[in-house]
């Protein structure tokens, strides 16, 4: 119980992991795959920012009061610029694939996957 | 051990005829052109392999580096005593059979004759490739070009029943190819070299006796498809439907020679007598070729097709070879190599009879021959003398192949094998003779209005046909064939 | 031009026409393609540049804006990704060249959006192979994956549905790969490739590592269309565009390998991906099982393009077994491979390419021997790129197959060794169906098709076999595969052996 308590936000966001993969891959209608994927992709952003997280440590911007000789005051801003690209390509690919699914409800007429199939044959 | 020089005329002999599939190609349209394409690449590769035949007697060695890999694996062509010998055979029946096809084609007006010509002439560079080849890897790289250049000539009527034979050829040839490599790259695995080596490579190599034996059954199910050992000989009576120079040639010298020939290779210059001994494999190898020369030279009865009668004679022949390999001894070895040209020059003389009188005649089967000879007796003339020489009736050459053979049996104290190649002769003069004697003592009116084949066919076949009575009179005429087979049984053995 | 900017100049030249190719075309309209090719040689002919750079001066280092690694991004241009960007930009030139009358007919009106994301796959593939960042990488990554999502979906009207489900796909993968990026860079600190080899050379295996390692390769397989992870691939290269496909069939799947070979043997210690925990033999088992399932499927199929697209899974195995063998041999064998199946698979869907231009349907049971009578010199490409799959000397395919075979037998795996053998025999069955049927296949037999009898109309008219700008690519890919092939040792020992890793 300790190390969970510990832990809890790496499990929120093995939560968040799982439930983004089972929306984009189990469920049936388009649409709630690629919110599944933006929610599978936030949760690894989290993940990421998480892991820059350091108690006691304070946002990344100089502060004078502070000064540069001691790194653990400051929480590590490389994931966070990681992160920024991260998010960037996240919106990207959402973008993209609205557009894919615009392209696909005009062509079809549906966005669930098993009306979907049958339309295609 | 010998000399081994540089030179390039092994890379000019295997290549001259690649040259010639390009003008071959290109001067499809004009007949006599593209036929001089043929011929003239013929007399220069056959002249020369000849160049080469003083400097092997000689002990040494033509060698010529393609490219190297890594070391101890590359792609050399190396002009051997073994190379020299079957490549003399190869492309001097190749300057017979050009001819012979000539007549074929146009007496016939076959279809697709310059994809014909072209495929012949880079099969024969194939076959050079593999007499020539110095290692294993260039012996199935060539191995494997042989089967593709071959495939257009088998399937060259393009009916359905050609269709199917041409796949049943790839599928076996390519699985055999396939093998081959595995095999090739096993042996570099276990004995740090793929170079043939007369007396092997893989004596003295630390190695569990399984996996030897393992290996020798993929090197035996590699080279013994086109080899004709039975089982894996069912090709070969169904690409009979291919043209009958094609069969000439190829299914009685270049394809299936290349086979017997890579049986040799892998015996004597791969395993090595020892290592064969040792393990108990020239046993096997004997037990397999004794059951086809048996069970082909029966099923050879029964056929009525003249052409598959004669294909089954192949596969028995063959296996006389490979039984000489399995032999081991001086004499075995000696008559088992020579018997690879005396079995080709006679073989190629009965198919060419056969093309002649289908040809001529449209006539196929065995029955229905009834006084052919009459109308052409020339032709039966040298069908006679193939078939004699066959059977192992002196002078011919096909008498001292045998002799050799039955000598090495009883060396080897194989007394069966004897009693085997007897029985096979008495066989073989049941299968053959009877086509002499419908041809000459039986009288038709089928053919009375026939008269002898177009001279371009004719020639040839006496040709092959006196010269199988010359070399039996004289066996090192010219070429020193028999000199060069116990050389090399000689080569083998003494390591 | 000092040489460290040739490195740079790779990706930029194939960015930079991306960019150009939309303001163009408002200009003019219609010069996208001639944008596209001129970026495309332009772009070639550095990369050649860099090769032999590379080859006589050795590895090339560039700091994007200065910024010294490993902070900063790092671009290096070693031996291998010298070669291997050789040969993307020289296929997608060839690719490129023949799209012309491909987008003409197939795609009407949509040129410009099609070279403009054909470049920037292209520069994104080819910033992936010369990075020196994990991270560059995934940013690499996804860039190519977005074009060739958006790429994939220009073609018929099932195209947008299998580029979707490609794009939710092929999302989990590079996700996965960020995943396990992060816990790469949680256990070492640095994301720049040379530092973490430092690095992970001196620490202990750890579970954070592992999982991060395994989840980058779950990631990247999928990419590479690894068993079990290749069902996108059959959909989405059948209904694409040809140009679409022999773009991103070719190379696409390869950059994917190749992103495996350099994270187990040049970042990590070559020793400790196939011994700690058995990830390479894994992924040599897998692609061992991608072999055989695409070779038996490929058999079944009755579109041209299906199968090949089949093909194409089974070939990306002959390159995992190569990984998973882990020693010289085998890296040889998956290198040479990555180039011969490119050249090949190339030239094939150009070939379908052109059929589909000439006869309207890339339907196997319909083609017969007049194809060959009007089509003869895409037929002659045809059976040279499947003769050189099939792995026949002189091909360049034997080559390939026989290092693989050479090294399986040195690691004594018969496993694989039969595999390869076994699948060789089955791709020689559904080409030489193929090859029998434009050869000699008459038309009246076919009695479910009697109108292909004496040639089908040419829906463009007139002319039978394709046009000069088609018909080049496809035989100069076809003819690379002999030249490979006789080439093949001068490649080995002067281009892939001084690539080798040391440790392998």
């Amino acid at each position: 119980m300790d190390s969970i308590h510990a832990h809890y936000p790496y499990w929120v966001v093995l939560t968040l992991l799982v439930i983004g993969l089972w929306g984009m891959l189990l469920k049936g209608n388009l649409m709630k795959k690629v919110v599944g994927m933006t929610i599978f992709q936030s949760a690894i952003i989290l993940f990421f920012i998480l892991s820059a997280y350091k108690v006691g440590g304070t946002v990344p911007i100089y502060d004078e009061a502070l000064g540069v000789g001691d790194p653990s005051l400051y929480i590590n801003p490389l994931p966070h610029t990681l992160m920024l690209t991260a998010i960037v390509v996240g919106v990207a690919i959402v973008g993209e694939a609205l557009a894919l699914l615009i392209v696909i409800y005009r062509t079809y007429g549906t966005l669930e996957e098993p009306v979907l199939v049958e339309r295609m044959k | 051990m010998s000399d081994v020089f540089q030179s390039n005329i092994p890379l000019w002999a295997v290549s001259i005829s690649l040259l010639a599939t390009l003008g071959i190609l290109v001067s499809g349209r004009k007949p006599n052109l593209r036929e001089f394409w043929t011929l003239l690449a013929g007399l220069i590769k056959f002249g020369l392999v000849l160049s080469l035949l003083p400097s092997v007697r000689a002990g040494k060695i033509a060698e010529c580096v393609l490219l190297q890999v890594s070391p101890g694996i590359g792609l050399s062509l190396r002009a051997d005593e073994f190379g020299v010998f079957f490549a003399l055979v190869a492309s001097g029946l190749w300057i017979f059979t050009s001819i012979y096809s000539i007549g074929y084609m146009r007496s016939n007006q076959e279809l697709k004759q310059t994809r014909y010509f072209a495929s012949f002439a880079v099969a024969l560079s194939a076959t050079l490739g593999v007499a020539f080849a110095g290692n294993l890897l260039t012996f199935v790289i060539f191995y494997e070009m042989l089967t593709l250049a071959t495939y257009p000539l088998v399937i060259h009527k393009e009916t359905g029943e050609a269709l199917r034979a041409g796949r049943q050829y790839l599928a076996y040839s390519l699985t055999a190819g396939v093998l081959l490599l595995a095999g090739t790259a096993w042996i570099y695995n276990t004995a740090g070299t793929i170079e043939f080596q007369p007396g092997g490579i893989l004596g003295g190599v630390e190695a569990a006796p399984n996996a030897i034996r393992c290996l020798f059954f993929v090197f035996v199910a590699g080279v013994g498809v086109k080899a004709g050992i039975m089982p894996l000989h069912s090709w070969l009576p169904n690409a009979m439907v291919a043209p009958t120079p094609v069969s000439a040639l190829l299914h009685a010298v270049a394809v299936v020679k290349s086979g017997v020939f890579g049986v040799v290779r892998v015996v004597g210059f791969v395993f090595g007598p020892e290592v064969m001994a040792e393990h108990g494999l020239n046993l096997i190898l004997a037990v397999l070729a004794g059951a086809t020369v048996l069970f082909s030279s029966l099923i050879a009865l029964q056929q009525d097709s003249l052409k598959r009668r004669l294909a089954y004679s192949t596969i028995g022949h063959l296996s006389y070879t490979v039984m000489g390999a399995a032999l081991l001894t001086p004499e075995g070895l000696t008559g088992g190599i020579y018997h690879i040209s005396t079995h080709a020059v006679m073989k190629i003389t009965l198919f060419f009879c056969a093309g002649a009188i289908y040809v001529h005649t449209h006539k196929q089967n065995v029955s229905e021959l009834d006084g052919i000879g009459r109308a052409m007796p020339w032709t039966i003339g040298a069908f006679t003398l193939g078939s004699l020489g066959l059977v192992g009736i002196p002078p011919i050459n096909g008498f001292f192949s045998k002799w050799f053979l039955c000598l090495g049996s009883l060396q080897a104290g194989w007394p069966m094998v004897l009693a085997l190649f007897i029985l096979s002769g008495l066989l073989n003069a049941a299968y053959l003779l009877p086509v002499v004697y419908r041809g000459f003592f039986r009288k038709s009116e089928e053919f009375a209005k026939f008269d002898e084949a177009p001279p371009l066919m004719v020639v040839p076949l006496c040709t092959t046909a006196a010269l199988a009575l010359v070399l039996g009179l004289f066996p090192n005429l010219f070429f020193d064939f028999f000199e060069l087979a116990s050389g090399i049984s000689e080569m083998i053995l003494a390591s | 031009m000092n040489p460290p900017h040739l490195v740079i100049l790779i990706p930029l030249i194939f960015f930079s026409g991306a960019l150009l190719i939309p303001l163009l075309e408002r200009w003019r309209h219609g010069c996208a393609y001639g944008v596209a090719v001129a970026s495309a040689a332009v772009g070639a002919l550095v990369t050649v540049a860099g090769l032999v750079e590379v080859s006589s001066g050795g590895t090339l280092r560039y700091q994007v804006s200065g910024w010294a690694p490993p902070i900063g991004i790092e671009l290096v241009l070693d031996p291998l990704s010298a070669f291997l960007s050789v040969m993307l930009a020289s296929v997608a030139l060839l690719v490129l060249v023949h799209s012309g009358s491909v987008v003409r007919r197939e795609l009407p009106g949509k040129a410009m959006p099609l070279y403009s994301t054909a470049l920037l796959l292209v520069g994104a593939l080819l910033g992936i192979t010369i990075t020196g960042d994990l991270f560059n990488l995934y940013v690499f990554l996804e860039i190519s994956s977005l074009a060739s999502y958006a790429l994939l979906a220009l073609g018929d009207r099932k195209a947008p549905v299998s580029a979707f489900r490609y794009l939710i796909l092929g999302t989990v993968g590079a996700s996965f790969y960020l995943l396990g990026l992060g816990f790469v860079f949680m256990t070492t600190g640095s994301l720049n490739m040379a530092d973490l080899k430092l690095i992970l050379s001196n620490l202990e295996s750890s579970p954070p590592l592992l999982v991060g390692l395994v989840l980058i390769t779950t990631g990247v397989g999928l990419k590479m269309a690894l068993f079990p992870m290749h069902g996108w691939l059959p959909d989405a290269y059948t209904y694409a565009s040809s140009t679409a496909t022999a773009l991103i069939a070719p190379i696409g799947t390869k950059i994917a390998a190749y992103v495996l070979i350099r994270i187990f043997f040049f970042v990590l210690d070559p020793g400790f991906a196939s011994g700690e925990i058995p990830l390479t033999t894994a992924i040599g088992y897998l692609g061992a099982a991608g072999i055989l399932w695409g070779s038996i499927l490929a058999i079944a199929q009755t579109d041209l393009k299906r199968m090949l697209a089949y093909s194409s899974v089974g070939q990306i195995g002959y390159i995992a077994l190569g990984i998973g063998l882990a020693s010289p041999m085998g890296f040889i064998g998956a290198i040479l491979h990555m180039v011969n199946h490119a050249v090949m698979k190339g030239c094939l869907f150009l070939v379908s390419a052109n059929f589909l231009s000439r006869l309207g349907h890339a339907d196997i049971r319909r083609f017969n021997d007049s194809t060959r009578v009007h089509m003869p010199w895409t037929a002659a490409g045809f059976t040279m790129a499947a003769l050189s799959m099939i792995g026949l000397p002189p091909f360049a395919g034997f080559f390939s197959k026989w290092y693989l075979i050479l090294g399986s037998v040195e690691e004594s795996n018969w496993v694989f060794v039969a595999v390869i053998l076994i699948s060789s025999l089955l791709s020689a069955v559904y080409f030489f169906r193929l090859i029998e049927r434009i050869y000699l296949r008459s038309p009246g037999r076919d009695s479910k098709y009697p109108d292909e009898a004496g040639g089908a109309a040419a829906p463009d008219g007139g002319r039978e076999e394709v046009s000069a700008s088609m018909l080049a690519p496809t035989l100069i890919l076809a003819s690379a595969l002999l030249v490979l092939g006789l080439l093949n040792v001068w490649i080995v020992n002067r281009l892939i052996q001084p690539m080798i890793p040391a440790g392998l």
